[in-house]
């Protein structure tokens, strides 16, 4: 594009961008990027949150209800793996910078993938499928059951912020597995190092806030309180 | 960093024609045009989409004018009717004026006016477009098999749970354009952070710059909760079941208010962009300094925030409660004085400037009067008594239209004919501009001022039929539009015919200052083949009156 | 970010504290705390939010700037939240209150 006498006297590394006058401009760019972009998905999902802290707030002992039907166990299980993905996110990160071999930081981009794709199965295998069967999700086959008296008919709500917020919580990580694949790649073709990994760092920002979302998705669906003197 | 002077042609190699290149004839294949990175052509892309959108949906108001002449209507059966005022307002509002300034005229200028030589994410901005033409896409899809009824506004239950119109493509698509326009936004507010051209801080950057930026801002915060409204409304419509359904308790309020937590700054989305040209026009016009350059780059970023704080105006009488409502009337009317104050601003840069009347300045003229009284009528809305009346009745369509028509539409003509002559390296017959922009003055006010009194007096807005009493005035109104539709055919042959016939500009017909104006027009890809290192405030012409050039 | 790499003691101990938390909060539900166990809920995420946001998403290390752009949208999502509630939870308040009597109603409601 420039053929400006400015632009070949300098050396650029491999990865720069010639809108960009230095690589540090180009990496702080791509970062602050990243961070605008984060900013979008907090209003993206909190359109959800904020929704479900008005239903919330209006039938809490709705909530209270759906949040008891709802597998604690695999809750927690679930939020140890997803923050342990990104731990061994932050590992690829800290490979490339610290200047590791290639296999190194493949092997923790693949571990995260690992740990994302247990979340996803966990989800989709154990908990939906056991919701569908005792027709809990709604526009499904959702059957209000007398047990709940009075608060029943709003339970449905509760469901329906639980699938609506999960479901777009494990879109964003289906859309982020493919994205941590291709990250894998560039890094067994040995383009992430000391100088340049913005691509890796910018991956991770976006991981990070999926495992945030969840961070507290999994108080506000799965303990909303009632559970005292169960197990 | 480069700190040498400014050397326009020095890398500017004739091409075998002996013409010199640019961003325009340094490749004419159609390949060159769709897979560009170079934000210029990328404008262009989005000017024309723009424009395809823009002849759409005013098809759409011409056939409820003509519909409006008899009060049972004429022209399409009530049901078509609403359909008609839906897609006029859909696609007005998110396929044309939202992106309309900020991806034509930004993406043009921004780079230029800081000294950049394109945007921080030139391939995240190429990807914006194809974006817009998807999300444009469904739109016309959802208009082509059968339309939308539920007014641009989408109000549950009956879009979520009664409508039998085509509601999911046109959530689709304005969810997808949406997303178009936070790329634009993303693009512009990193841009504007970290790539301004050596001795150009904030202060001293052209103030439509500011407006960029404070538009950008909304960009970012605001379409994100249409997107996830759109999601929600969508499942609610596919699954039978969601969180507006009444029936499990859901309230549709709710989706009102995530509605116009976006739609409301989305507004501002529409105006600031225009405020910013304003700011270049008027400054240009009368070869003056702006009149407190702080205040109005300021104005620009509290309307930003202050927009967010306001929502709730559009539903006074929806069902919002009192208190709310008490809170959120407040707080309109302090929206309205970051406005006021760019217009007393622009009228103090006029005072004692050296004004001259091109079409540009024309445009820049029309929209400080109209821009007023749209703003001025919106303090009857914001106030609790008098919206009571007013809500649901022309009044409030005559009152958006003049800031939408009068406001931001004339400033987009505006900035489209000033900044021509360096998009296209040509200059358009001014005699023709002028004539038109009065065409349009006269055509907007008797299309939307009689809507003014028709709301007072009580018409209801969104109605196929209206009683006899209000046929003098609908007839006027649609008189008007009938002269507005060709005051905007008219620039739209004139500045098609001067790509290829008119005159050659020079790097500065105006005589305006500004970064811009010290590239050649066309400017090459590159914009500046070093970047200039910037001393001057902006708009820092002589305080005396000068001579304006003609290229 | 500019250069500064994390040392891995701190990712793992940054992982640790979140186990724990992790532990704490879903221990917590199993305790009656009345009012408080929402509270402690949501204090417990938004500690691991900010251990995840300074350490992993190394914002510590980052430009102010980053740091404003966070709570910006942050800010506007609160902003969403109360103007809404605000209408939601005071659609059934009675006639008009006195002023004076309004802030205790105020207090009331949200309480």
């Amino acid at each position: 594009m420039a053929d400006s006498a400015v632009h070949n006297a300098h050396a650029h590394p491999p990865g720069f961008a010639h809108q960009f006058e230095t690589m540090d401009q180009q990496r702080e760019s791509a970062t602050m990027g990243m961070w605008v972009f984060l900013v979008t998905e907090i209003l993206f999902f909190g359109g959800l949150f904020g929704s479900y802290i008005v239903y919330r707030a209006l039938y809490h002992d709705s909530f209270e209800i759906g949040s008891n039907l709802l597998n604690i166990k695999f809750g927690a299980v679930n939020t140890i793996v997803l923050i342990g993905s990104s731990l061994t996110m932050a590992l690829a990160i800290h490979a490339a910078q610290a200047g590791k071999k290639a296999r190194e930081q493949m092997m923790w981009l693949l571990l995260t993938i690992l740990l994302g794709a247990i979340f996803l199965a966990l989800k989709f295998t154990f908990e939906w499928t056991a919701d569908y069967h005792e027709h809990l999700i709604p526009g499904f086959g959702f059957v209000v059951r007398p047990e709940w008296g009075a608060a029943g008919p709003h339970v449905p709500i509760f469901f329906c912020f639980y699938f609506f917020m999960t479901g777009l919580h494990a879109t964003h990580m289906i859309v982020g597995i493919p994205i941590l694949f291709v990250m894998t790649w560039m890094a067994s073709r040995n383009k992430f190092n000391a100088d340049y990994n913005a691509p890796l760092e910018n991956t991770g920002l976006y991981w990070h806030f999926v495992d945030i979302v969840w961070i507290f998705l999994f108080p506000l669906l799965y303990l909303v309180g009632g559970r005292w003197g169960t197990h | 960093m480069s700190t040498a002077t400014l050397d326009i042609h020095a890398h500017d190699a004739p091409l075998p024609s002996g013409e010199r290149k640019n961003y325009l004839n340094v490749d004419h294949s159609v390949k060159s045009w769709l897979l560009t990175y170079d934000h210029k052509r990328i404008a262009i892309l989005y000017l024309i989409s723009i424009t395809l959108m823009f002849f759409v949906g005013g098809l759409f108001a011409v056939l409820m004018r003509v519909h409006l002449i008899e009060p049972q209507g004429f022209l399409v059966a009530p049901e078509n009717y609403n359909k008609l005022f839906t897609m006029h307002g859909v696609i007005m509002v998110f396929s044309f004026l939202v992106p309309s300034i900020p991806a034509t005229l930004g993406n043009f200028l921004v780079p230029m006016m800081i000294g950049a030589r394109d945007l921080a994410f030139p391939k995240l901005n190429l990807m914006s477009w194809y974006i817009y033409v998807i999300g444009a896409a469904f739109t016309l899809y959802s208009v082509i098999s059968g339309g939308v009824d539920t007014g641009w506004t989408f109000y549950t239950p009956y879009s979520s749970s009664f409508a039998h119109t085509q509601v999911v493509p046109t959530a689709i698509g304005v969810f997808i354009t949406g997303f178009s326009s936070i790329l634009t936004g993303l693009n512009f507010i990193v841009t504007i952070h970290k790539m301004r051209a050596p001795g150009l801080n904030w202060f001293r950057l052209p103030l439509f710059i500011w407006a960029m930026y404070a538009t950008s801002v909304i960009f970012i915060l605001g379409t994100p909760v249409i997107a996830v409204t759109m999601f929600l409304l969508g499942l609610e419509r596919l699954l039978h079941i969601g969180i507006f359904d009444p029936a499990i308790g859901g309230d549709p309020i709710l989706f009102q208010h995530l509605f116009w937590f976006y739609s409301h700054p989305a507004v501002y989305i529409m105006i600031l962009p225009g405020m910013g040209v304003m700011s270049e026009l008027i400054t240009a016009f009368s070869r003056k300094r702006i009149f407190g350059y702080t205040f109005v780059a300021f104005s620009s970023l509290a309307i930003a925030v202050i927009s967010f704080l306001v929502w709730g105006h559009h539903m006074f009488v929806t069902g919002q409660s009192v208190y709310a409502g008490l809170i959120f009337s407040v707080l309109s009317f302090l929206v309205a004085i970051p406005s006021a104050i760019k217009v007393f601003n622009w009228t103090a840069t006029l005072y004692k400037g050296s004004i001259s009347y091109e079409a540009p300045m024309l445009y820049a003229l029309g929209f400080i009067g109209l821009f007023t009284m749209g703003g001025l009528t919106g303090l009857f809305l914001a106030s609790l008594a008098t919206d009571v009346h007013l809500n649901g009745t022309y009044f409030i369509v005559a009152h958006f239209h003049y800031i939408m028509v009068g406001g931001a539409v004339m400033a987009y003509l505006g900035g489209l004919h000033f900044w021509w002559p360096k998009i296209t390296g040509r200059l358009y017959p001014d005699a023709w501009a002028r004539f038109a922009a009065l065409v349009i003055f006269v055509g907007f006010n008797l299309t939307f001022f009689p809507q003014f009194v028709l709301g007072y007096l009580g018409m209801p807005r969104r109605y196929a039929v209206y009683p006899l009493e209000f046929q003098t005035l609908n007839v006027m109104s649609s008189a008007g539009a009938s002269i507005l539709g060709i005051g905007y055919l008219i620039p739209l042959i004139y500045l098609i015919w001067s790509f290829k016939y008119g005159p050659s500009a020079g790097p500065n017909p105006w005589g305006a200052k500004g970064l811009e104006w010290t590239t050649p027009s066309p400017p090459p890809t590159e914009n500046f083949p070093t970047i200039p290192v910037v001393t001057e405030q902006a708009y820092d012409y002589a305080q005396t009156t000068g001579m304006v050039e003609h290229g | 970010m500019s250069g500064h790499v994390v040392p891995v003691k701190t990712y793992l101990l940054i992982f640790f504290a979140l186990m724990i938390l992790t532990i704490a909060t879903t221990g917590a539900a199993f305790v009656d705390m009345g009012i408080w166990n929402t509270p402690v809920a949501l204090a417990i995420a938004t500690a691991k939010m900010i251990l995840v946001v300074l350490f992993f998403m190394h914002a510590k290390y980052t430009h102010g700037l980053t740091q404003v752009v966070i709570l910006c949208g942050f800010f506007f999502l609160a902003l969403l939240v109360a103007f809404t509630l605000a209408d939601e939870l005071t659609r059934h308040w009675g006639p008009q209150p006195h002023a004076w009597s309004a802030i205790l109603l105020l207090a009331r409601g949200v309480f």
